[in-house]
């Protein structure tokens, strides 16, 4: 496994999500791995309006030395989306040989509970017909069992870590820095939960 | 080798990269540096701005939410050494901090664009007086409007008020021109405006961290000559104001943080803010003018730099200030003819501009690039439980005409709650409401209502409330008062009976202040009780008098404990009634309704609109939903 957090080379991590599901600690926690590594590191994120239940997104770079605060579309090493619908609403974010993460949580967005606009079937389907390294997760699931709904954005950040790096103590140790200190246990199980499916897609994939 | 102790870094600038370099000389000197971990903050530019007047030894900070603006004072609140105060509005947050800088504090007031054209009378004349002790004036734009009205230029405040402006690039420089700026505020007697936007206030980057100055709060003596805006002393003001910007314009061509960067020489691109960042990024290989102070523009130092490049370009977000000012210097200079002055500009955008081809050759095409096969959009929408719905569904099934304000309730104006016909800026609901009623007549003030919310209503609607009595209007006020300033991220205001440190206050009666202005009649209803809401409406736009209606509930997200939610049973037809209200909680599925048990927070509306008695209190209770 190539330990990339360790690389030169500016990294793009895209999370997208709806307002509301906790998109935050996921950059947070990834900001700490990086900052304990000594490297540059930029956070972009948008407040306000698009809070109140909208399509949210996070964008994460880092590397030796980072100047702008966005990514480019297309250029995308890594889409973490807590939501389907969001993953092939930023999938033009990702570059070629990127890999995206997609929690197969749906959440209806208003034209779609007031019967406007239809939720797409087949949403996986057409990302898996644009990208080939495209993981399904049901981080929701995967949460419950650890202990908790809450922790569901720790699995996909395990799912993330065990695909980008080959030092994963750094990432629990940070963990451990960053939740509460009573939920530390469940968030860490949580975490290596998502390793597991992250290096069980790797085996499948490759690197 | 054994820890020796810390270094504070403060004191070097050039940000990251500086520190970088500095690490690696002092391990040359064999000494072992704790990189990252000791000195090292990830921070937001708000949070860096705040850390930067804490270090500034900053001693009182006021101002009124606003994004991309609120957090300065926020993390300002959380330090022991600064009073931090919310204001009512960003006209009595401006005089407060001016009257702290002429009563000899470190004062600091931070405000969105928007905020500055409220605050922009003391602004002005403040440039006139200059201070005693150091005043800053944080302005946060937002270009690309991601949460605001318009994108206005906040710059050409600097140029039509006479003040010095800087514009940070990044976090680091957050903080160093924060205390850059006091520097500059005490030294050339003025007031100093620092422009951020949404991406260096939002953006979060590293930031060393240094101790608190402490500066002592200066004397105060009566100074009338400086301080009493008469016209007599104005008009000897004016010409000193025009002096200190000719030595301020001498200061910005000598000044470290407006730097000549030069590399190639064929193309020159001057540059500032966030733009900065992207330029760097887009052509590596240019040679770069950073202004990180803005007005007065440097012009000997362009006029430099014009004669290091071959061809010069400015880079600057929104509207071409710096390009017209070099033009004016009849220097051949390119700009919005190659880059966009809407919205924010992007590594991308510069390089199209500048005929680059772009980095990505081949796209994965998505569903948002995807004109071919659209997804539903993702539109914000009033939370469950939002106390506001039940409003905005009455007024909807009331026909009303509703002059809409600035809030989360501004959502009411969309689909399925449809209910707003216009929304313009704070405050600006109930004088709209009465020019409605001018221009089209009473009978047309029988179904015109004006929505506001509590901290709305304190920002600037009473005097529009004073003017629909003085002026003998008959329209309906509606007050969403949830009890907090919600949609910034819930700051108190005056009525919430606490300060900005969380400390108690006085809270104010919104009832009395109704009185008080000349509304006779004026009801609280409960805003979950939609049949209250919907009689007491009615009644109030029936009477040919001014009323105010004040629908009251805490704001959803405030409510920690809730023990039930609701379910549809099988007495549901599928009529649509509760999807009307607009809940991210309810669904139709498979013809039914059903409600999602984890977003639901117990409300109850939609089951007070359910014909059928097809909603229920769950028979399981549950705990807190929300994570």
């Amino acid at each position: 496994m190539i330990p990339v957090v360790d690389t030169a080379d500016t990294k793009n991590i895209l999370i997208v999500g709806v307002g509301g599901q906790g998109t935050i600690l996921a950059s947070r926690v990834i900001a700490g791995v990086v900052m304990r590594r000594g490297l540059d590191i930029k956070v972009s994120e948008i407040h306000g309006m698009a809070q109140r239940g909208g399509s949210v997104v996070t964008q994460v770079r880092f590397g030796k030395e980072v100047f702008a605060p966005t990514i480019t579309p297309g250029t995308a090493d890594f889409i973490l989306a807590f939501e389907k619908l969001e993953a092939l609403r930023w999938l033009h974010y990702l570059r070629e040989g990127g890999t995206v993460i997609v929690n197969s949580q749906e959440l209806y967005p208003l034209p779609v509970l007031t019967g406007s606009k239809e939720y797409p079937v087949d949403t996986m389907e057409r990302i898996r017909g644009k990208v080939s390294r495209a993981i399904e997760i049901d981080a929701l699931e995967i949460a419950k069992k650890c202990g908790s709904p809450k922790v569901v954005n720790t699995v996909l950040l395990g799912v993330l870590a065990g695909l980008l790096d080959s030092d994963l103590e750094a990432w629990r140790e940070t963990i451990r820095e960053t939740v509460p200190p009573r939920t530390v246990d469940i968030n860490l199980a949580a975490f290596e939960e998502g390793i597991d499916r992250g290096k069980e897609f790797l085996s499948q994939v490759g690197n | 080798m054994k820890w020796k102790g810390f270094i504070y870094l403060s004191s070097i600038p050039g940000g990251f990269a500086a520190v970088q370099e500095f690490c690696s000389i002092c391990e040359e000197h064999g000494f072992v540096i704790g990189k990252g971990r000791i000195m090292l903050e990830l921070l937001t530019g708000n949070e860096a701005v705040a850390r930067g007047a804490y270090e500034a030894g900053v001693h009182f900070a006021a101002a009124y939410p606003g994004t991309p603006s609120t957090e300065i004072l926020e993390a300002l609140a959380k330090y022991d050494e600064v009073d931090a105060q919310w204001s009512p509005n960003e006209k009595v947050a401006m005089e407060v901090a001016i009257g702290a800088a002429i009563g000899g504090a470190r004062s600091m007031v931070s405000m969105k664009h928007v905020g500055l054209n409220v605050a922009a009378d003391p602004l002005f004349t403040a440039s006139y007086m200059g201070v005693n002790g150091g005043l800053v004036i944080v302005t946060a734009d937002d270009p690309g409007m991601h949460s605001s009205q318009d994108e206005q230029d906040n710059r050409y405040y600097a140029r039509f008020a006479k003040l010095p402006m800087l514009e940070p690039s990044n976090s680091q420089e957050c903080k160093d021109y924060v205390v850059l700026a006091f520097a500059l505020s005490e030294e050339f007697d003025t007031p100093v405006l620092l422009r951020l936007t949404t991406r260096t206030a939002h953006g979060r980057s590293p930031v060393n961290l240094g101790q608190r100055q402490e500066i002592k709060v200066k004397e105060y003596k009566r100074q009338i000559e400086k301080y009493i805006v008469l016209p007599a002393h104005a008009r000897k003001l004016h010409p000193k104001v025009h002096q200190r910007m000719v030595r301020l314009e001498d200061y910005a061509c000598s000044t470290p943080v407006n730097e000549i960067q030069l590399r190639g020489r064929d193309l020159g691109i001057v540059t500032c803010g966030a733009a900065y960042q992207y330029v760097r990024e887009a052509c590596p290989e240019a040679s770069v003018l950073k202004l990180g102070m803005t007005y007065p523009v440097p012009t000997e130092l362009i006029r430099r730099f014009a004669g290091e490049v071959d061809e010069l370009v400015v880079v600057e977000e929104l509207e071409p200030l710096l390009e017209d000012h070099i033009r004016g210097m009849s220097l051949e200079v390119k700009g919005k003819d190659m880059f966009t002055r809407f919205g924010e500009l992007s590594t991308e955008t510069i390089r199209e501009g500048l005929g680059l081809e772009n980095a990505v050759s081949s796209r994965v095409s998505g569903g948002a690039v995807e004109p071919e096969q659209p997804i539903p959009g993702r539109p914000p929408v009033l939370c469950p439980g939002c106390p506001h719905r039940g409003v905005f569904y009455n007024l909807n099934r009331l026909g009303a005409v509703v002059t809409g304000d600035i809030g989360c309730y501004t959502l009411g104006a969309l689909p399925p709650l449809s209910a707003m016909d216009t929304c313009l800026c704070m405050g600006a609901s109930i004088g709209k409401a009465l020019g409605m009623e001018k221009a089209q007549g009473k009978e047309f003030a029988r179904k015109t209502v004006a929505v506001i919310g509590d901290s709305t209503f304190l920002h600037s609607g009473i005097t529009g409330l004073m003017d629909v009595v003085y002026n003998h209007g008959t329209i309906t006020t509606v007050i969403l008062d949830n009890g907090i300033t919600a949609m910034t991220g819930h700051q108190h205001n005056p009525a919430t009976g606490f300060t900005a440190k969380r400390g108690p206050a006085y809270k104010v009666d919104l009832e009395q202040i109704a009185r008080a202005v000349g509304v006779e009649r004026v009801r609280v209803v409960d805003a979950y009780d939609i049949d209250a809401v919907y009689s007491v409406l009615k009644e109030e736009m029936a009477v040919e008098e001014p009323s105010v209606v004040i629908a009251r509930r805490p704001c959803a997200l405030t409510v920690k404990s809730r023990s039930k939610g609701y379910s549809v049973n099988s007495r549901c037809i599928g009529c649509r009634k509760c999807i009307k209200l607009g809940c991210p909680a309810l669904a139709i599925k498979d013809g039914v309704a059903e409600i999602n048990s984890q977003l639901c927070t117990g409300c109850g509306m939609c089951a007070q609109v359910c014909p059928r008695q097809a909603i229920t209190l769950s028979e399981e209770s549950k705990g807190d939903s929300r994570g």
